[in-house]
């Protein structure tokens, strides 16, 4: 199976905080990958390192086959690696059309971009009637929608979701979740981080436990569950 | 004060007249800046330089090269969007870091537009450059007789160009992609970054209508005082500021509304108050003050959120 996604020992530091040390791991086409860890374990900064988006302080990262180490964040999104960050990152002074014809920013082919905004409007149609709204003033479940809506018009070939589910109703949470899977069942390859561990090793084919800034446990998402130290740490209370 | 103003129709549509196309300048001025503000959260205090220089620029086009007027709005344009284009890559960008202090990048604008004015002096001297009556005649027209409102050549054109500008922004802003572009920039540069958009790029282009902007204000106030200086930017650099936080910093169309606040605001006090040239600027800035006791955020803000 091709690697999409290589990482090699990555390391990222704020000032005297080493916030992520030498993690290593790789996605594979096709799959759902979720990424799960206590607060503070480097989550985030992982996924913002890929992107481009915070300095690396080590490490390596390949894309596609690619060396995207250095690369600048908006070329990444370029080749088909998009991220949903945590808190969304919603453009709240513009509306929710405009969110979403911000996504397509880095396609020239229009008539795809129309059929993707089709596409996303079919599997969000509350974005649907609002799409003349500002969107800072939709909800928190609303704004989650637009963010994976928004990213899906790059039609990434990877797609980096940290923490889709925070903040949001069980109802919600279930909607979010087989709409990933749904997502990953139509050829996008998935990068999940999640707090809500079950609920991600059930959509996910691997996971990975990230603590304190390193890879803790790797395994299918079946080992993980069964796995004594994740059940305690991640699964113990239902 | 001589009541019988009051009752003088032609006198007040003179004066609103000369009151619009003052705030027209105002606002075509104060749009760049406040586009930069809302993008960069910075005071670009070298829009005022470039304004200048822009005046400059239209006039050894049109003046000393002898071209016609197009050529002269053109070339003014042109020099902003560029002298914009070198303050963004020398002076603001090699001090836009993650956390970087926005103190710094307004003392860098502040240490630009030195450079900028002594340049021009060192260039021109402080002798004053007129345009010949070729550039533009400077026989008014009248509406309703020679006892009727007098409306210069360079009014109309300054209203027109303003209207021009003014809803070309507007549309730029609004309803193309690289307007929107700016926009998501303004709102979150991270969020743009990771949407593929190239923020450096968008600061560039954003520069470059700024900068034009400038020098659009530039040549049309040159063209309305005839007098070219290159102290001239002090006199709409303090105006420009007070236009913008009267408009909402940031916010476009308050700093089109807030520029016709200001011009109407003076033009009045010079006509209609006893001494009014000489305590214009004072009951101009009193009204401005009155006015943002009532709305901090300025007569359009609405808080950062809203802004560009
Ligand atoms: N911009 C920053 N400046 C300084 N320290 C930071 C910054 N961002 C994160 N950190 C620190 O780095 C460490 C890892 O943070 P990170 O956000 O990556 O964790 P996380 O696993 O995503 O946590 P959570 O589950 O709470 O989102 C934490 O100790 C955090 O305090
Ligand atoms: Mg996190």
């Amino acid at each position: 199976m091709a690697k999409l996604l290589e990482v090699e020992g990555l390391q990222v530091r704020y000032g005297g905080i080493e916030a992520v040390r030498g993690l290593s791991f790789s996605a594979e086409e096709g799959r759902i990958e979720t990424i799960i860890g206590a607060n503070g374990a480097g989550k985030s900064s992982a996924l913002l390192a890929i992107s481009g988006i915070v300095r690396k302080a080590g490490g390596s990262i390949r894309f596609r086959g690619e060396d995207i180490t250095h690369m600048r964040a908006d070329r990444i999104v370029r080749l088909g690696l998009v991220q949903v960050p945590e808190g969304r990152a919603i453009l709240s002074p513009l509306t929710v059309a405009e969110n979403l014809e911000l996504g397509a920013w880095t396609r020239s082919d229009a008539a795809g971009v129309r059929a993707e905004l089709e596409r996303v409007y079919g599997l969000f149609p509350r974005l649907s009637e609002r799409r003349a709204q500002l969107a800072g003033s939709l909800s928190g479940g609303e704004q989650q929608m637009l963010a994976i809506g928004r990213a899906l018009m790059a039609s990434p070939k990877l797609l980096l979701l940290d923490e889709p589910s925070m903040g949001l109703a069980p109802m919600l949470v279930s909607l979010i979740f087989s709409t990933i899977a749904g997502i990953a069942a139509s050829g996008t390859s998935v990068l999940l981080v999640e707090q809500n561990a079950r609920a991600a090793l059930k959509i996910a084919d691997r996971g990975l436990v990230l603590s304190h800034g390193a890879a803790s446990i790797e395994g299918t998402s079946e080992e993980l569950l069964a796995n004594p130290a994740v059940v305690e740490a991640f699964l113990g209370k239902v | 004060m001589d009541l019988s103003l009051f009752a003088n129709p032609v006198f007040l549509v003179q004066n609103l007249v000369d009151g619009l196309s003052r705030g027209a300048l105002y606002g075509v001025y104060a749009m760049g800046f406040t586009l930069i503000f809302g993008v960069l959260d910075i005071l670009n205090l070298a829009h005022a330089a470039t304004f200048m220089w822009c005046a400059f620029a239209g006039y050894l086009v049109m003046a000393v090269g002898g071209l016609p007027l197009p050529a002269g709005l053109a070339a003014a344009m042109l020099a902003g969007a560029l002298i914009a284009l070198l303050l963004e890559l020398l002076a603001f960008r090699p001090l836009r870091r993650e956390g970087a202090d926005k103190l710094s990048s307004m003392i860098s604008s502040i240490g630009a537009s030195l450079i900028l004015v002594s340049l021009a002096e060192a260039a021109f001297g402080a002798q004053t450059r007129r345009f010949p009556n070729s550039v533009l005649d400077p026989k008014p027209f009248y509406i309703g007789g020679f006892s009727g409102v007098r409306i210069s050549r360079a009014q109309i054109l300054i209203l027109a160009a303003s209207v021009v500008l003014m809803v070309g922004l507007g549309l730029f802003i609004r309803r193309t992609k690289m307007g929107k572009a700016i926009r998501a920039v303004a709102a979150s540069q991270k969020a743009a970054r990771l949407l593929g958009i190239d923020v450096n790029g968008v600061i560039v282009v954003t520069f470059l209508v700024a900068g034009a902007l400038a020098g659009a204000a530039g040549i049309l106030v040159a063209l309305l005082t005839n007098n070219i200086v290159p102290g001239m930017g002090n006199q709409i650099e303090l105006r420009g500021l007070a236009v913008v936080i009267l408009g909402g910093m940031g916010n476009i169309e308050g700093a089109v509304v807030g520029g016709f606040v200001l011009g109407l605001v003076e033009t009045f006090t010079i006509a209609y108050a006893p001494g009014g040239s000489d305590i214009k600027d004072a009951i101009a800035f009193l009204i401005l003050f009155i006015i943002l006791l009532v709305k901090p955020n300025g007569i359009m803000g609405r808080g950062k959120a809203d802004r560009a």
